[in-house]
C-alpha cells in the first residue's frame, strides 16, 4: 500500500515515505537484524580476505606496539595505585583493539573527545610516557595544571580534548565541535568515544539527534564492554544494543567486533570518509569486554563470574592481532619483547621522575577560573598566601615554593 | 545499640524504612545486587527483591524523573545519585518538577514522599568532579528540604525522618567520613526532627556553625581556641532548608559572635543566607562581623585540595580575628 507517490509537500519529514497498512501490528525489537562486522576470527584468521583493510606493515606494527604499551602502562599504574603512589587509575585492558584500531583510522587533525578508558588513542597519537606520568601525578608539568584526577588527560597539540568526568557530556559537544570544523572548512572530523552505560544519559540522545539534523561530521564510537561499573547491559537497556538507536536518529550505523582490530579499523576508516564527504554523523558500536576492574576503586568479583572473565580472556584482542601478524610473517617476537621490556623500564623511570616534580605553585589556584582572575579571587589568594606562610608545615606541597 | 559507621547507619535506616512501609523503593546506578559504589544499599535487593531495590540505567535525569512520577503515584521512592557532582543532569527534574509539583497542582498531587540521597563533599582527592558541595543550589528551591547528617546516629534518624516527611528531601551524605565516622546507633527505628539544629557543644564566646564533615573541622578549631581560653559553642545545622534560625539566634544572643564554615565556595554559599538572617535578627547583639570560613570561589582543585579547604587552622584564625575585633 504505497502512499509515497501522492505525499503532500508540507508533509516532508512528518509523513514522507510512510507506508500505510491495515492491520493492528506492533513492531518488535529484532525487526532489524544488526550484524557485527568481524574480519579476524578468534584464531586470528581472516574471515573474508577481500574485505581485509589495506594496512601496511609499519602501521600494523604501530597498532600492535600501541596496544602493548597501553597494557603495560595499565599494569604498572594499577600497581602504583596499590602502592599508594597515585590515587586512582582506570585500565583499558581488553578494549585496546577498539581504541587503537579506531584511532589508527583517523587523521591527526581529527579531534578526539573521549570518556576516560581511551588512553590507547593517546598512545597511538604519540603522547609521551612522561606526559602520562605528569598528568597522573598532578604535577606542575601537567598541562591541566594538576587539577584533575589521574587519567583525565587532555592535549591540545594532539587534538585530544581534556576529559571531563560527568558521563556523556562530550557527546553533544562532539556534534558542536564537528559542526564548527565543517563551517571552518576543515578536512577534519570529531570522534567521540563513550561507554554503553553513558549512552543512557540524555546527552547521548540529544547529541546524536543534533548531529543528524545539523549534518555534523562526527563519529560516535560506543565501547559496548558489557558493564557500567557493576551494571550489566541487560539492566542498562532492553533494545538491540546502542546500534539500534543510531537508526532511530537517522544516523548511519555499524556494529563491529571490538576485539578485532581489522574490523574496527575498516569500519572507522569508512565512517570517517563518509562523515567528511557527506557531512554526516556515523555511529559505531564496538562489542568488547572490560577485562579489568572498572577502576582501582572497584572489585568485579562482586558482580561477575571468573568464568565469564575467562571466556573473554580467550578473545584477547592483542593475541588475536598477533596471530594475524604472525600469519603475515610480520611478527618479530624478539623485537617485540625488546620493545616491551624497554617500555616497562621507560614507564618506571618516568614514574619515578614525575612523582618528584612539585605541584603547581599556590598562585595557580585562582588561574583559569576566568581568562584573568577578578578582584575577589586575587583577594582570596592573598589571604590564602598569608595563611600558608603562617602555617607552612601544614601545607607542605605549596609552602616551600 | 550497635557500633556503626555512617554507611552502615544509612543502610540500617533504609532497611528500617523498607520493612516498615512496603511502598518504599530504593534505586539508582549500581544500587541493586552490588549494593552501591559505596555499599550504602548492600543486601537490600536480597532482602526485599528486585522490584523494590534495583539498578537503573545510567541517567540521573531519568532517575529523578522516574522517582517524581513514582512519588506522585503514591509510592515512596528513595533515589540515589551516585555522586553529588552528577546530580546536575537531574537539576531540571528537581527544580521544576520535584519541588513545584504540589504547588502547581494546588496540592492535588505532590512528590512529598520522595527522598534523594547523594554523597557530597571533598577531602578524598577527587578533584572538581568528585568533591563538590552543591547544597546552596538546592537551598534556592522553594518546595525542597535539604538535610545533611554529620555522624551515624544523626544519619539514621534524619534519613528515616526524611523518608517519612511529606515533602521532597535532598539528603546529602558527607562521603569523606562515610567509613571514618563511627558511633553507637540504635538498631531500632527512630526519627530526628527535620528543621532542627543540634547544639554539639555549649560555649560562651563565639558560635561556630557547620554541617556534615565540617562539624569535625570546627570541633578541632574549637579545641585549639580553648587553649587560648576562648569558649566556643558548636552547632550542627543538620537541616539546610528550612533551617533552624531560632537555635542559631539563641546561641548568638549568648555568645555575640558567629562563624559559619562550609566547604562550598564563599560567594552565594549558604553561609551568606545565614549571615544575612542573623544580622537582621541579632544586630544589636553582635560584637563582631559574622565570619565565613568557606571554600574559595574556584572549582574544587586536586593538587591544591589542602590549600582550598576551609580547614581547622583557617577556622581557628577566624575565631581569633572575630574575638579581637
Ligand atoms: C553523570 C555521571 N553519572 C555517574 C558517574 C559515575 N560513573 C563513572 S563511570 C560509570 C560507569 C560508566 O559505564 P560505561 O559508560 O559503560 O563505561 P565503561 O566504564 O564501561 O567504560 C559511572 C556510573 C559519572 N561519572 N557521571
Ligand atoms: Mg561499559
Amino acid at each position: 500500500m504505497q502512499n509515497k507517490s501522492n505525499k503532500l509537500p508540507q508533509e516532508r519529514n512528518h509523513l514522507s515515505g510512510v507506508e500505510i497498512n491495515h492491520k493492528v501490528n506492533l513492531i518488535e525489537n529484532g525487526l532489524i537484524d544488526i550484524p557485527m562486522l568481524q574480519l579476524l576470527d578468534e584464531h586470528g584468521k581472516e574471515t573474508n580476505p577481500k574485505a581485509t583493510p589495506d594496512i601496511a606493515e609499519g602501521l600494523a606494527n604501530k597498532i600492535l606496539t600501541s596496544m602493548e604499551y597501553t597494557r603495560l602502562l595499565d599494569e604498572r599504574m594499577i600497581g602504583s595505585q596499590r602502592q599508594g603512589r597515585i590515587s586512582f587509575y582506570l585500565a583499558c585492558k581488553g578494549e585496546e583493539a577498539a581504541i587503537v584500531g579506531s584511532a589508527a583510522a583517523l587523521s591527526d587533525d581529527d579531534m578526539i573527545m573521549s570518556q576516560y578508558r581511551e588512553q590507547g588513542a593517546l598512545v597511538f597519537r604519540g603522547y609521551k610516557t612522561e606526559q602520562f606520568m605528569n598528568q597522573m601525578f598532578s604535577n606542575q608539568l601537567d598541562p591541566n595544571k594538576g587539577r584533575q584526577m589521574p587519567i583525565h588527560y587532555g592535549d591540545k597539540a594532539l587534538n585530544f580534548m581534556t576529559i571531563s568526568s560527568p558521563l556523556g557530556t562530550q557527546i553533544p559537544q562532539a556534534s558542536g565541535y564537528a559542526y564548527g570544523q565543517k563551517m571552518a572548512g576543515k578536512e577534519a572530523i570529531t570522534i567521540c568515544y563513550f561507554g554503553e552505560g553513558a549512552a543512557s544519559e540524555g546527552d547521548f540522545h540529544a547529541g546524536l539527534n543534533m548531529a543528524a539534523v545539523l549534518n555534523c561530521p562526527a563519529i560516535f564510537f560506543c565501547r559496548n564492554n558489557g558493564y557500567a561499573i557493576s551494571t550489566p547491559t541487560e539492566e542498562q537497556f532492553a533494545g538491540d544494543g546502542i546500534a539500534s538507536r543510531g537508526i532511530g536518529y537517522g544516523v548511519r550505523t555499524i556494529r563491529v567486533d571490538g576485539n578485532d582490530v581489522l574490523a574496527v579499523f575498516a569500519a572507522t576508516k569508512l565512517a570517517r570518509e563518509i562523515a567528511l564527504k557527506e557531512a554526516c554523523p556515523v555511529l559505531i558500536e564496538a562489542m568488547t569486554y572490560r577485562l579489568a576492574a572498572h577502576s582501582t576503586s572497584d572489585d568485579p568479583s562482586g558482580y561477575r563470574s571468573k568464568d565469564e572473565e575467562a571466556k573473554w580472556q580467550q578473545k584477547d584482542p592483542i593475541e588475536r592481532f598477533k596471530k594475524w601478524l604472525d600469519g603475515k610473517k610480520w611478527l618479530n617476537e624478539p623485537a617485540l619483547e625488546a620493545y616491551k621490556s624497554n617500555a616497562r623500564e621507560e614507564i618506571l623511570a618516568a614514574l619515578k621522575k614525575a612523582e618528584q616534580v612539585p605541584v603547581n605553585p599556590l598562585e595557580d589556584i585562582i588561574e583559569d577560573v576566568y581568562d584573568t582572575p577578578p578582584w575577589h579571587l586575587k583577594k582570596q589568594l592573598s589571604e590564602l598566601q598569608q595563611h600558608v606562610a603562617k602555617y607552612p608545615q601544614h601545607y607542605p606541597k605549596t609552602s616551600g615554593r | 545499640m550497635a557500633k556503626m559507621n555512617l554507611l552502615q547507619a544509612i543502610n540500617s535506616a533504609l532497611i528500617s524504612s523498607m520493612e516498615q512501609d512496603e511502598r518504599v523503593m530504593v534505586f539508582g546506578e549500581d544500587v541493586g545486587h552490588f549494593g552501591g559504589v559505596f555499599r550504602a544499599t548492600s543486601n537490600l535487593q536480597e532482602k526485599f527483591g528486585k522490584g523494590r531495590c534495583f539498578n537503573t540505567p545510567l541517567t540521573e535525569q531519568g532517575i529523578i524523573g522516574f522517582a517524581n512520577g513514582l512519588a506522585a503515584q503514591g509510592s515512596v521512592p528513595i533515589a540515589e545519585i551516585q555522586f553529588g557532582d552528577y546530580i546536575f543532569p537531574a537539576f531540571d527534574q528537581i527544580v521544576n518538577e520535584t519541588a513545584k509539583w504540589r504547588y502547581r497542582s494546588g496540592g492535588q498531587f505532590s512528590c512529598g514522599t520522595l527522598t534523594i540521597r547523594t554523597p557530597y563533599g571533598g577531602g578524598i582527592a577527587g578533584g572538581h568532579y568528585h568533591s563538590q558541595s552543591p547544597e546552596a543550589f538546592f537551598a534556592h528551591i522553594p518546595g525542597m528540604k535539604v538535610v545533611i547528617p554529620r555522624n551515624p546516629y544523626q544519619a539514621k534518624g534524619l534519613l528515616l525522618s526524611s523518608v517519612r516527611d511529606d515533602n521532597p528531601v535532598l539528603f546529602m551524605e558527607p562521603k569523606k567520613i562515610y567509613r571514618a565516622s563511627v558511633g553507637e546507633v540504635p538498631e531500632t527505628d527512630y526519627e530526628l526532627l527535620l528543621g532542627k539544629a543540634d547544639v554539639v557543644k555549649e560555649g560562651t564566646d563565639i558560635t561556630l556553625l557547620a554541617w556534615g564533615a565540617q562539624v569535625e573541622v570546627v570541633e578541632k578549631a574549637a579545641m585549639m581556641a580553648e587553649k587560648d581560653s576562648i569558649s566556643c559553642e558548636i552547632i550542627d545545622l543538620q537541616s539546610i532548608l528550612p533551617w533552624d534560625v531560632e537555635t542559631v539566634c539563641e546561641s548568638v544572643y549568648k555568645t555575640n559572635r558567629l562563624l559559619i564554615n562550609h566547604e562550598a565556595p564563599l560567594t552565594g554559599g549558604f553561609a551568606s543566607e545565614i549571615a544575612a538572617t542573623i544580622q537582621q535578627e541579632c544586630f544589636l547583639y553582635l560584637e563582631a562581623p559574622i565570619a565565613r570560613v568557606c571554600g574559595l570561589d574556584t572549582p574544587y582543585p586536586l593538587a591544591h585540595e589542602k590549600e582550598y579547604m576551609p580547614d581547622h587552622l583557617k577556622t581557628y584564625e577566624a575565631i581569633k580575628r572575630t574575638l579581637d575585633y
